[in-house]
């Protein structure tokens, strides 16, 4: 199947999540399995000056609890970056640090984190004081909190893990292009284990205005937790939110070696640029970069049960999205459940993948594919089974999790079931 | 349509009109004589983007709020001149767009 030899498997054994669906990979599946939407009324930024008061925020996360003095430096993106990374770690079987009492060496551990706007909240804040209120200077941290890379370098501090690490900025599919870059290293033989996925803390006045201008936000509506409606005939745009996920990626015989338990194999990877509109979606990008996935992970779309979809709840993206799943799978769409897990979570920008690629570790580890919530009536242009409102006990072998960002960036990652 | 309007839009559009041409022209970079009321998008090669920065110019311009499920339904230069048209009439001031 194209160029892609069979190699090594590349397996996950460890997930750590935050979002508005829950602050635990068994919180979130609750909240999933339930199809109850997890949005709310903004407040963290004054809801005053917004046009919708709807968005998804990561609830009763407190910094304290994780982190001491060293906070000062760290934005909330990076913070949620680094308790989402020691979530992981621990559901993975490893200690808190590499490099410490044996265990794999530091310099054969990488880390890759996804964001589309870095340390914003500092940024907003800082650049307020600076315009608004005439300051003079601003905090000396506020660098080292902006910065891009400062959830990868803050992972990296955490865990003492020393290995190729970087930083990947494609809106909304930062995330998934940073999973999907982690499992390409590991099948360079690049690194024995990355800790991968990413974080986005947007819920900011600044960046909720500026969303507001595209005019693709969905109102809150009588019910702010049935705002975001993907694949419905009523749908009326996306719901901001922020989280995080991160996750241990290693090598199948990195696994073995230590005996760790296998959540699922990440089979595949496709990523492909739409070279086309900065913002309006396109249909052959998308199905370029599913059927890379699907070539690499070795899968005919016989062999696929479950797409999670990027479904945003706008017009534009759910249509093509599901043009582009039908001329993927042809006569095999039919029988593929397909869900926006966004529909409940909301769309955490760049941290949106990793958080979905968790939404579809659950959906297999449970053998049920989650919901997408808020279905209201179908859309002609939407016609695959989006798994409306309730979710669905079925065999899942393997699974899609699609990203398409603004600016025709688009990433899918391939899970399968371990052991098949 | 009454008369007086039938005879203003066939000869000399009005303020109202040549003032959404000129902005449609000025932030498309096209020449104003190419654009009429019944102009579309799709031939003046407006995309959704280009829509939402037209609305905003206006927006700025008038000091008004046109709401999203309005400009998201605009697909011609005149729907934008009704738009802005009603928005003016009901006398809108700058207050945000209500939340629903």
């Amino acid at each position: 199947m194209g160029g892609w030899e069979p190699m090594e498997k590349i397996v996950i054994t460890g997930m750590g999540v935050l979002s508005a669906a829950g602050s635990t990979p068994g919180e979130m599946w609750a909240c999933l399995d339930s199809g109850r939407g997890a949005t709310g009324p903004v407040t963290r930024v004054d809801s005053q000056r917004l046009a919708h008061n709807v968005c998804g925020e990561v609830r009763g996360f407190d910094p304290a609890q994780h982190f001491g003095k060293e906070v000062d430096v760290l934005d909330r993106f990076a913070q949620f970056a680094v308790v989402c990374a020691r979530q992981a770690l621990a559901d993975a079987g490893l200690g808190r640090r590499f490099g410490v009492n044996g265990g794999p060496p530091a310099r054969r551990v990488g880390v890759v984190t996804g964001t589309a706007l870095g340390g914003v909240e500092s940024e907003d804040h800082g650049f307020h004081q600076l315009y608004a209120r005439n300051a003079t200077r601003l905090h000396p941290f506020s660098i080292p909190r902006m910065m891009f890379n400062a959830g990868t370098s803050h992972v990296s501090m955490d865990t003492g893990a020393q290995g190729v690490s970087f930083a990947v900025s494609t809106a909304c599919a930062s995330s998934t292009h940073a999973i999907g870059e982690a499992w390409r290293l590991l099948r360079l033989g690049a690194a024995d284990i990355m800790l991968a996925g990413g974080a986005d803390a947007p819920i900011t006045l600044g960046v909720f205005k500026a969303w507001e201008a595209m005019r693709v936000l969905a109102p809150a509506g009588a019910d702010p937790a049935c705002a975001c409606r993907p694949f419905s005939a009523d749908r009326a745009g996306l719901v901001l939110a922020e989280g995080s996920a991160m996750f241990v990626l290693e090598t199948e015989s990195s696994a073995r070696r230590r005996g760790a338990r296998i959540l699922a194999e990440l089979a595949g990877y496709g990523a492909s640029a739409d070279a086309g509109h900065i913002t309006q979606p396109a249909l052959d990008g998308p199905l370029a970069a599913m059927r890379e996935a699907m070539e690499s992970a070795q899968l005919r779309p016989a062999d696929l049960d479950y797409i999670n979809a990027h479904g945003t709840g706008t017009k534009l993206n759910d249509s093509t999205e599901c043009a582009a799943i039908c001329e993927l799978l042809g006569a095999e769409a039919d029988r593929v459940s397909v869900s926006s897990t966004k529909s409940m979570h909301g769309h955490a920008m760049g941290a949106s993948g990793a958080i979905e690629l968790a939404a579809t570790l659950l959906a297999i580890a449970h053998q049920t594919a989650p919901p997408t919530a808020n279905f209201t009536s179908p859309d002609p242009a939407c016609n695959l089974d989006v798994t409306p409102n309730r979710s669905r006990p079925r065999e899942i072998r393997a699974a899609l999790s699609n990203s398409f960002a603004f600016g025709g960036l688009n990433a899918v990652l391939a899970i399968k079931r371990y052991p098949a | 349509m009454t008369e007086a309007n039938q005879e203003a839009e066939t000869r000399v559009p009005d303020p109202l009109t040549q003032d959404v041409i000129a902005i449609i022209a000025r932030e498309q970079r096209l020449p104003e004589d190419t654009i009429s009321p019944e102009s579309t998008f799709e031939e003046l090669k407006i995309d959704s983007l280009d829509g939402v920065n037209i609305v905003f110019a206006l927006e700025e311009k008038y000091n008004l709020t046109i709401p999203d499920e309005i400009a998201r339904e605009m697909r011609s230069v005149g729907q934008v001149i009704d738009a802005l048209r009603q928005q003016l009439n009901q006398g809108l001031n700058t207050a945000p767009t209500p939340a629903t």
